[in-house]
């Protein structure tokens, strides 16, 4: 077990595309042990990305569980995610371990459905909405090489009331 | 130690203020910070972090020609940088209604008297001339629970007959 070290923008590394994972195994296993240890070393955050630690395979962990406020399906560990659909329209602020001392509005979907393989090795599905899902959309985001700072809203874009989850 | 100052500016609207003024500066060796700016009715402001190894009176002489040729009010206040400590705001008053004196005070000092930080207010005159609407956006930090500042809000809600929501904002961190 080890915490593993965050890239932190302008690294270019943060801008490659991750690679799908051929098979799920041991070092798989291994790494994802280690990033799930990272991300509960970090307080506050609900989210990371294997490329966020420099290993540039397709896997995430999300985990809303510390927020019950909003809707969510506890710890994530999600490996080749993919969205296959997506809907509604959500404008809410997103910060960044990559990014420091930095949060902005962003746009994402509101409702999405995610299916990706579990550290089991088989498929799984999730629907999910507003905050959970905008999580899951961030770290998918970091698997391309993309960062919310990519998609910012500037501070006076919108002066309709909106929600900000 | 690294100088900073804040620099306000203010002059009539038109196009290239932004560009003259960043240029006249760079020109001189100056780095810009934070900063804020917008039109403000046909007035443009500026609100400027500049940190630069000159005097004030040396800063004064870059930016008297903007003064002349652009007609452009300004002063120069030294600061403290203090960068890289932001605050995350953890809600947002969006407050409109028929445009009267004294909103912004009531609602601020329900805030102010909760002891809540405002990070960023904006705030527009729209309408029309004749029946104009004041919209006001505030994103702020609340140490105290959002109903507190919710109920405090209600009884000028009724005063100004103005509209307020307020949205909490939870940053998502991943």
């Amino acid at each position: 077990m080890a915490q593993l070290e965050i890239l932190v923008y302008p690294d270019e590394r943060l801008r490659q595309v991750s690679q799908p994972v051929q098979s799920v195994d041991d070092e798989i296993l291994r790494f994802i042990s280690d990033l799930e240890e990272t991300l509960d070393s970090l307080p506050g955050c609900v989210g990371i990305a294997a490329p966020q630690v420099g290993f540039f395979k397709r896997i995430i962990v999300v985990d809303v569980s510390s927020r019950p406020q909003h809707i969510n399906h506890g710890r994530l560990i999600l490996i080749n995610p993919k969205i296959t659909s997506c809907e509604g329209n959500s404008i809410g602020r997103e910060g960044c371990l990559s990014v420091p001392d930095y949060t902005g509005k962003v746009k994402r979907s509101k409702f999405i459905e995610v299916k990706a393989i579990n550290p089991l090795g088989a498929s799984v599905t999730f629907k999910m909405e507003r905050y959970e899902a905008r999580a899951v959309q961030h770290e998918i985001d970091h698997l391309d090489g993309k960062l919310f700072i990519d998609n910012l809203m500037g501070k006076r874009s919108d002066l309709k009331r909106r929600m900000e989850n | 130690m690294q100088n900073w100052y804040m620099l306000t500016m203010v002059g009539k609207d038109r196009p290239g203020i932004v560009a003259e003024v960043s240029q006249a500066l760079f020109k001189e060796g100056g780095n810009l910070g934070e900063a804020s700016m917008a039109r403000l009715g046909g007035n443009f402001t500026v609100m400027l972090m500049l940190q630069i190894d000159s005097e004030k009176n040396e800063i004064e002489k870059i930016l008297q020609p903007l003064k002349d040729k652009m007609g452009l009010f300004f002063h120069i206040d030294q600061i403290k940088g203090d960068l890289h400590q932001h605050i995350d705001p953890n809600f947002r008053l969006s407050v409109h209604g028929a445009d009267k004196s004294g909103i912004v005070a009531a609602v601020t000092d329900s805030l102010a008297k909760l002891n809540i930080n405002i990070l960023n207010l904006e705030s527009d005159v729209g309408g029309s001339p004749e029946n104009p609407i004041y919209i006001m956006h505030i994103e702020g930090f609340a140490d105290c629970s959002l109903s507190s500042l919710e109920s405090s809000l209600q009884p000028l809600i009724k005063e100004k007959e103005i509209v307020a929501h307020l949205i909490p904002i939870d940053t998502m961190v991943g």
